[in-house]
């Protein structure tokens, strides 16, 4: 009875022992749950994190893993708020994913100010790793400027010299709409106008409508999930596509390509930083990680939330201690990157994750074996090509390195 | 070429001609709701939802029993009627007579718990849904290329409405059934089973959205939040028209939809908000909407 007694004792003193030195590695993942960008990344997002915590045995320099997750709904003020109490009062270490702009960059600005860990994998702003990088961010798998570029430069390349954009009214539309329009009139294209439309429209007519009146040889779709769907569904339902204009899909996740059918995607070319049925290293991967979500392939995002949680994970090991964030991320810096999904890469001063992103074009009903084979490769961006030039981005951090 | 205020005349022909397709659907899914609380003086939340139902029932029957558009397009509003009319009988019918409150907050309930558990199954990026053989294609008007498909939601949803307001106006069910509401103890004493009435016509409201929701279907997506994207706009059309007048639901989901279309032109931003616009000054000339009977 007393040693009994004495062992439950004990067992209630070792976790408290361990949080009041704060010796668990607590990892967040923050992202929408349960909105229009739940499905590239939501709960997949998490089982990636999870997989990755697991490699290593659920610890690291002797401290256990905890994974916890949020959802920001897609709001820039609960997205910081959620932040601020997981690193002040539950003591997280390092924050996940955090897809829409809007809510990246407000976090980003926390995770500096409390100098924790940002790895993002969700979001496009090129701003985190340009006016707005910090010391504490990662930003891990795309950005809007390699889109503009992967895309933009190819149709351009491909003939279609003169364009008009759908953009989503808010900071990533407005940012892609930017970073592709520099990329178009650089290669000798032009631009014919552009139209702003809200969040989540549930009706893309009238906006295509315009965009059919200008001429335009390329309707560029600077938008993302549900409203890349309905657009591309109402190019097609609206004759446009046959009359000769063509769409560019700037942002494309695998998981709206299952959602529209190859039916009403095939022939769209788009820019992907990873494709499951890449090599045989992704596809086992990817098959594991079907098995744990539903039978669901992995998106590029949830692929960098699991390569990002590898990669922070042994810049702990290295560096023995997680408490410092801005020395885990020089560590995630200086240590050469290297995973299954995206093979070896590096990341820059700016936090910028460099890797190849490849160009796709969606295959046609026929060419496909079933679900989930939807891409076949059209050119690999090279990584020194694939993300905007160091020099370029205005990052504090770089420019105060000069 | 002429214009208007900068616009070709001939794309502001296309924009109202979209906005009248788009106002159709309004149309549609408001005259579902100004039955329901017309008549049985329920605030209908859940009717967003019933409309995903209808949309999730045409593809559900497709996937797993093979059966098309055609088929669907009955038997999907049917069996979500009967599910509309099955929470009448348990549960709405339980509130009857207490605040209209209690039936938002029931229907409201409902609605976050259906499209939770759709949500869980399938996610909320959604599932394509074939147009129909027979109604692909389309014509080119001149001015503009009017799918077929959109020309028959069009053509279906301005049948059903009259049908609808002939029915509830013109007919003698309908009288029963405006009877009913205003005293509903002395057309039971006429001998008139008022509770099976009122199962009914809620059923009737349900399976009218399931409808708009299976018309929905291969425009949009199947997705579990196609629902409540939509509601609240159709909220403000019925505000609009005024609760519970049937015609002025009509007429204002037409019109209303007619006028988005000019906004996403001239100033395509406030295109999500101009109803909400349009439904504070209407709140404010005539607190009863535009065709409301009763303050």
């Amino acid at each position: 009875m007393r040693i009994a007694s004495r062992v439950l004792a004990l067992a209630c003193l070792l976790p408290l022992a361990a949080l009041a030195q704060g010796k668990v590695v607590k990892i967040g993942v923050l992202n929408d749950q349960s909105g229009l960008y739940t499905d590239l990344g939501g709960p997949g997002s998490v089982v990636a994190a999870k997989m990755a915590a697991e490699e290593f045995g659920n610890k690291v320099a002797g401290m256990p893993i905890e994974i916890v997750t949020a959802d920001h709904q897609n709001k820039p003020d609960i997205a910081s708020s959620i932040a601020t109490k997981w690193i002040d009062v539950d003591g997280v270490d390092a924050i996940l994913d955090v897809p829409n702009s809007g809510c990246a960059l407000a976090v980003a600005k926390v995770v500096a100010d409390k100098n924790k860990v940002f790895i993002n994998s969700g979001a496009a702003t090129s701003n985190l790793t340009g006016k707005n990088c910090t010391p504490n961010t990662v930003h891990w798998t795309y950005d809007t400027w390699a889109l503009a570029n992967g895309t933009g430069k190819e149709v351009v390349r491909a003939g279609g010299k003169t364009w008009f954009f759908l953009t989503a009214d808010y900071e990533f539309g407005k940012q892609l709409e930017k970073d592709t329009r520099a990329v178009v009139e650089a290669n000798g294209g032009k631009v014919l106008g552009a139209v702003l439309h809200p969040l989540n429209a549930s009706d893309f007519s009238s906006f295509l409508l315009q965009a059919q009146s200008s001429k335009a040889n390329i309707i560029g779709l600077a938008n993302a999930g549900g409203d890349t769907i309905n657009s591309i569904k109402a190019a097609s339902e609206f004759g446009i596509v046959a009359g000769g204009q063509k769409l560019a899909g700037l942002l494309v996740f695998i998981t709206d390509v299952h959602s529209l059918g190859l039916k009403a995607a095939n022939g769209l070319q788009l820019t992907s930083a990873f494709y499951w049925d890449h090599d045989d290293k992704t596809r086992a991967w990817a098959k594991k990680f079907a098995a744990r979500h539903n039978g669901k392939m992995p998106s590029m995002v949830q692929a960098g939330v699991y390569a990002g949680v590898l990669h922070y994970l042994k810049a702990i090991q290295a560096l023995k201690s997680k408490d410092d964030g801005k020395a885990v991320v020089a560590k995630m810096k200086e240590l050469p990157t290297d995973d299954p999904l995206f093979g070896k890469g590096t990341i820059r001063t700016d936090g910028r994750k460099i890797h190849p992103m490849y160009l796709f074009e969606v295959k046609k009903p026929a060419e496909s074996k079933g679900p989930w084979d939807y891409y076949k490769l059209i050119r690999e961006i090279p990584a020194d090509q694939a993300f905007r030039p160091l020099s370029q981005g205005d990052c504090p951090l770089v420019t105060a390195k000069k | 070429m002429t214009t208007v205020f900068g616009v070709p005349l001939q794309a502001l022909f296309s924009q109202v001609l979209v906005g009248l397709i788009n106002g159709s659907f309004y149309a549609l899914l408001s005259l579902g709701l100004a039955i329901i609380f017309g008549l049985l003086n329920i605030v209908n939340f859940a009717h967003g939802a019933f409309y995903m139902l209808g949309a999730l029932g045409a593809w559900l029957l497709l996937e797993h029993l093979g059966i098309g558009y055609w088929p669907a397009l009955i038997i999907s509003p049917l069996i979500v009627g009967l599910f509309g009319a099955l929470i009448e009988r348990t549960m709405l019918k339980r509130i009857r007579g207490l605040d209209p409150i209690y039936g938002l907050l029931l229907t409201f309930g409902l609605a976050l718990v259906i499209q939770g558990v759709a949500r869980n199954y399938f996610g909320v990026s959604g599932e394509p849904y074939d147009m129909p053989p027979q109604l692909t294609g389309g014509k080119n008007l001149g001015f503009m290329f009017l799918p077929n498909y959109r020309a028959w939601v069009v053509l279906v949803s301005v049948l059903l409405c009259t049908l609808t307001w002939f029915v509830t106006e013109r007919t003698r069910l309908g009288s029963y059934l405006r009877a009913a509401t205003e005293n509903p103890l002395l057309v039971q004493a006429f001998g008139i089973n008022v509770p099976r009435l009122i199962t009914l016509t809620y059923g009737l409201g349900v399976g009218l959205a399931a409808l708009a929701g299976v018309m929905a279907a291969p425009i949009y997506r199947v997705s579990p939040l196609m629902g409540s994207d939509l509601i609240i706009v159709v909220f403000a059309v019925v505000v609009i028209g005024g609760m519970g007048s049937i015609f002025g639901s009509i007429l204002t989901g037409f019109a209303l939809g007619v006028i988005e279309g000019l906004t996403k032109v001239y100033y395509p931003e406030a295109s999500s908000t101009v109803v909400f616009v349009i439904m504070a000054i209407v709140l404010m000339v005539k607190p009863a909407g535009l065709f409301g009977r009763t303050a």
